[in-house]
């Protein structure tokens, strides 16, 4: 997640002071891994820097925390940019639970206890998850269907590998 | 929590076809269980006997103690109708009657007047946002609709354990989804228990843990919920 994007984005609504941005941020992205200070306030000096946002006001004794950022024409040009570019798609080829499966068929171990483990806490994670969307609102919904989407395709894999232990073991001793 | 119904050891062969080796799970009172694996691996058959629909060839299945093969057929008809639900995975509803005679059928068949059925139906049918339908028949509404419609008369009868197989085959996702939230509210508020076969993980999910069948064996997978 571009953080700085996203507070860009947010500013796009009207000036705001950075605990006020962090707030909003938190709110809509930030379930899991809520802002630090330290970070909105980095990355607004940053965005200061590079002419995206400028300082709104400045209410009396300084410190970044008195101040109000608004975002600047070139900042809009930025936003435009990152949303109408796709994001890279993982290539998810780097795996781990491929390596672990080939490992255990190799020295003799049981590669299905391997899978049917991974599976039972893919699935774990997937009940939790489905519980969160229940009790939650619209934006937990998305957040979390994301994530069990992703957790989805995850399992088919782990069935299709284990229909086709018999012939990966062939191949990997 | 008390076990409801118990399946040990079961197998079934359909002539050369073993769909069943050796297949155990239970189910206790008011929990929702998902039954997975591969097509073909015998998710369905396992439901059907466990459902008293199917006569396993070994093993046994006991709902509140008494084995469903050693009952009398008009005893086992009579649970059916009683203490269980279904919602099949094929063709269901009968194609001459309105959605609503479908739904109230079931009760019908349990001794209630037509009226009296008829207005129950109707709130299982608004229950499941199908009520608007109810006078149309199974023709002339979508495979969704009917499939909600097939909740609805799963549920009427209050059963004690609802099957449910593949019930969400016709639904897009989203449609799905909803479907699968109304079937387990209502099934949670009326205590039923819910054996739910299904081969996609994200409605397994809604389960509180799964039973996992391959080449007609389960894997009862204990999960803390
Ligand atoms: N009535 C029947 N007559 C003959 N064979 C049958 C019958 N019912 C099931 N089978 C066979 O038994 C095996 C298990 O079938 P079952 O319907 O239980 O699978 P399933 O896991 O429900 O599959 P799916 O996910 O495709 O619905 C399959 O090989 C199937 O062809
Ligand atoms: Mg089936």
């Amino acid at each position: 997640m571009s953080i700085g994007h996203a507070l860009l984005g947010l500013l796009e609504n009207g000036p705001r002071h950075g605990y006020d941005l962090k707030r909003a941020y938190d709110e809509r992205f930030g379930h899991d891994r809520p802002l630090h200070y330290g970070q909105v306030y980095s990355t607004l000096s940053r965005l200061l820097r590079n002419g995206l946002v400028q300082v709104d006001g400045t209410e009396a004794g300084g410190g970044p925390e008195r101040k109000r950022y608004a975002i600047t024409e070139a900042g809009v040009t930025d936003i435009d940019g990152w949303l109408g570019t796709p994001e890279k798609p993982e290539p998810y080829l780097q795996n781990t639970l491929y390596a672990k499966v080939v490992l255990a068929l190799m020295s003799g171990r049981s590669a299905q206890g391997v899978l049917d483990s991974q599976r039972a806490e893919h699935l774990r994670m997937m009940r939790a998850l489905t519980r969160r969307k229940a009790d939650g609102d619209l934006t937990d919904q998305l957040v979390c269907d994301h994530a069990l989407f992703h957790l989805e395709a995850d399992l088919r894999w782990l069935e299709l590998t284990a229909a086709r232990l018999d012939e990966l073991r062939v191949v990997s001793t | 929590m008390t076990e409801l119904l118990v399946a040990k050891g079961l197998a079934k062969a359909f002539g050369p076809t073993n769909a069943l080796v050796d297949a155990s799970m239970s189910v206790r009172a008011g929990e929702l269980v998902a039954v997975m694996g591969p097509s073909g691996s015998g998710k369905s058959t396992l439901l059907h006997c466990l459902a008293g629909i199917l006569k396993p060839d070994a093993g046994s299945v006991t709902y509140r103690d008494a084995e469903l093969s050693a009952m009398p057929d008009s005893e086992r008809s009579a649970l059916r109708r009683n203490d269980f639900g279904f919602v099949f995975q094929f063709g269901q509803l009968v194609p001459e009657l309105t959605f609503l005679e479908n739904v109230a059928l079931p009760l019908r068949l349990g001794g209630m007047r037509r009226a009296e059925a008829e207005r129950s139906a109707k709130v299982w049918m608004d229950l499941l946002e199908v009520g608007d339908i109810a006078s149309k028949r199974p023709g002339e509404a979508s495979g969704g609709q009917g499939q909600r419609v097939a909740v609805a008369r799963a549920l009427a009868t209050e059963p004690k354990v609802l099957f449910a197989d593949e019930p969400t085959g016709a639904l897009d996702s989203l449609n799905g989804e909803r479907v699968l939230r109304l079937l387990f509210d209502a099934a949670r508020q009326t205590g039923a228990a819910v054996v739910l076969v299904t081969h996609e993980p994200r409605v397994a999910a809604y389960a509180d843990r799964e039973v996992v069948v391959r080449d007609g064996r389960t894997q009862d997978v204990e999960l803390v919920a």
